[in-house]
């Protein structure tokens, strides 16, 4: 298979980078300061190939933080807020859309 | 049940063991995820939309009820407090941490549960009817071979790396309640002429993105050679199955490319070779693996108990067991489903709590031990017929006694969207919604039989397929849309359904199927004719112009 950072990369409006942490597999965000967090509101956002390219790059070289880091398309409103680009990662953020056996 | 003899639990021990090495060095970083992720898989561990995912293999679906607990305590101690009972017997659980998996895995081992091969490229869990060794009519039981297989594929070296995952179901019945022809090889026990058991054996069923039905490849194979047989069958797949493409990986690619004839002649070269080899079977290795089975000593009781006649006042009781209760092999006994498809729940799921209640009810109830069926439903296997009132009123209790087995809130459905990294699309919602729709009870019945599979994406873990009524979703400019296909079955005479015409959006799913089920009701001769028997009478026409002749 090839590697995500062999393939090519298109991007055609703001994403971020998004992975399962390792430990626990709980989704997370590569942020500005080069590290994870869970919440989509700190999410570094790139908007061209090669922003985005260097930040999953930058990004699949923790291995042991991530597992299997991608890009993911997001909107940025007028205030800057991040919402998720489509219902797979909105379910990523937001978590699944019934209600779950047993309430949290 | 089973029991376990000390290589058995040597063996679990001692993965619990490698597998918490391995974990080890992976949050290390000594082992990168590319190393590490085909020793997860090999136990059963994969990764979700948010979390990881862990697979449980229920071997030939009997579960004892310290295993159930068990269960229920891994559900609560590191999950959520529930699981999801699957298509090919197994519990999945979807929230589980890595650094926590070896101890689950090592609380499982103790009642004999593991997860090997619940993944990968490997023999998987091999499945049989839920209702095995007490449905009337039997040939004989067939998890003594489910056993006999697992023992022979479990960790077997040269099939450890097959080309893709390879699936075996047995079935001892006429009525197949396995869906033999839709896996990699289906085993049907019955006798030939001469009073000897053997294996009807068919290759190359599968659903997924190329659907087929098995092919019988030998009509009779004995016992004693049904190793050899498999065997060869492997050898062959194993050698020929293509590595390049995993999309063509399935043995059921190479049976249909080859053609059955061909496929059939090298497996027999290949079985000619080595069939009265160390592989076949003396009837000691059989009758040791059938003597530890252990079966209930049954009282002798009366087929129609007080009990039952005055409990037979109550409509709501009458109600259920008309649809819940199956004739047993012994009389005064029956066999209870215990329905996980309550009215807007998660088709499968169980909570901790329910599942600590059914082990009690089955300690109670019917000799302690629990079935598991593909349909995503539970079984008590051996219930005295006295005792079904009392039972009856548990089960109400907990949420598992909605009379609704094999009818059309019944669904089977994937888990979809909401968890699975694969899936396009969210399948829970669409099985929530019918059931809703079709939750009058009295609406179900005039119904009758009728089975809806829904999968998330084409890989078809919801059978759709081969549902009465199959549901597949699949992504349109990013948006969710359904295929529908009719007239599919997973039984004896299984068939792959009809696309009746385009997706349709995720919001008229559900009155598509109103229609559907509007149209058979109005179409079918009598009412004891099946959806299914009529759609097969009809063809898919009348359905569809019925869906879209106003869409």
């Amino acid at each position: 298979m090839t590697s995500p950072l062999q393939q090519k990369i298109k991007i055609t409006g703001p994403s971020v980078v998004t992975a399962n942490r390792t430990w626990d597999g709980v989704v997370i965000y590569r942020d500005t300061q080069q590290g994870w967090t869970t919440e989509l509101a700190k999410a570094a956002i790139v908007r061209t190939a090669d922003e985005a390219r260097a930040m999953l790059t930058e990004s699949a070289a923790d291995d042991v933080g991530a597992i299997g880091p991608y890009i993911a398309p997001v909107a940025v409103n007028d205030n800057g807020a991040i919402k998720p680009g489509n219902l797979r990662e909105q379910i990523r953020a937001q978590g699944v859309t019934i209600d779950l056996p047993v309430p949290a | 049940m089973y029991a376990y003899d000390e290589i058995d639990r040597t063996l679990i021990n001692e993965r619990v063991s490698e597998f918490r090495d391995q974990v080890k060095r992976r949050l290390s970083g000594e082992l990168t995820e590319d190393e590490f992720k085909m020793l997860r898989l090999m136990n059963g561990v994969y990764l979700q939309l948010h979390a990881y995912m862990f697979r449980v293999a229920i071997p030939y679906g009997t579960l004892s009820s310290a295993q159930l607990r068990k269960m229920a305590h891994v559900a609560r101690r590191y999950d959520r407090g529930y699981g999801h009972f699957t298509t090919r017997q197994n519990i999945q659980f979807n929230w589980i941490k890595l650094a926590d998996l070896p101890d689950a895995l090592e609380d499982l081992a103790e009642v004999g549960i593991h997860a090997m091969q619940t993944s990968g490229n490997c023999t998987r869990n091999v499945t049989t009817d839920q209702w095995a060794g007490v449905a009337p009519g039997e040939v004989e039981d067939p998890r003594i071979w489910a056993e006999l297989l697992r023992q022979y594929s479990t960790l077997h070296p040269e099939f450890s790396f097959l080309p893709r995952k390879f699936k075996f179901a047995i079935t001892a019945s006429d009525h197949d309640r396995a869906a033999i022809k839709v896996h990699d090889i289906g085993l049907r026990i019955h006798k030939n002429a001469a009073g000897e058991t053997g294996f009807e054996v068919l290759v190359g069923g599968g659903l997924g993105r190329t659907p087929f039905i098995g092919k019988l490849i030998k009509p009779f194979v004995h016992g004693r050679d049904i190793l050899s047989y498999v065997e060869s069958i492997l050898r062959v797949y194993n050698q020929y199955g293509r590595r390049d493409n995993i999309y063509k990986a399935r043995i059921k690619i190479l049976v249909h490319e080859l053609g059955i004839e061909k496929f059939a002649a090298e497996v027999e070269e290949e079985w000619i070779a080595m069939r009265d080899t160390a592989l076949t079977l003396d009837d000691e290795v059989v009758e040791d693996i059938r003597s530890r089975f252990t079966y209930p000593h049954y009282k002798t009781l009366s087929d129609t108990p007080d009990e039952l006649k005055s409990a037979s006042a109550d409509p709501h009781f009458e109600a259920w067991r008309k649809n819940s209760v199956a004739p047993h092999k012994v009389p005064g006994y029956g066999i209870v489903t215990l329905s996980l498809k309550p009215i807007g729940g998660p088709p499968g799921d169980a909570t901790a709590d329910q599942m600590d209640a059914i082990a009690d009810l089955a300690e109670k109830y019917s000799f302690g031990e629990i079935r598991v069926g593909h349909e995503q439903n539970l079984a008590l296997p051996h219930v005295a017929k006295r005792d079904l009132p009392a039972l009856w009123k548990a089960l109400d209790k907990i949420g598992v006694a909605t009379p609704n087995v094999n009818l059309v809130t019944d669904i089977i459905a994937c888990p979809g969207l909401d968890y699975c990294s694969l899936a396009n699309t969210r399948s829970i919602p669409i099985a929530q919604e019918l059931t809703h729709r079709f939750a009058n009870h009295d609406t179900a019945n005039l119904i009758g039989r009728l089975h809806i599979n829904i999968s998330g994406c084409i890989n078809a873990c919801g059978h759709h397929h081969v549902g009465h009524i199959g549901i597949l979703g699949v992504e349109k400019n990013g948006e969710e849309y359904y295929q529908i296909t009719i007239g599919g079955r997973a039984d004896e005479h299984a068939v792959v359904g009809t696309l009746i015409g385009p997706a349709v959006p995720y919001a008229e799913v559900a009155d598509v199927i109103e229609d559907i089920v509007e149209a058979y009701l109005a179409l079918r001769q009598r009412p004891d004719e099946l959806f299914v028997e009529a759609v097969t009478r009809l063809g898919v026409e009348p359905f569809k112009e019925r869906v879209y002749a106003t869409r």
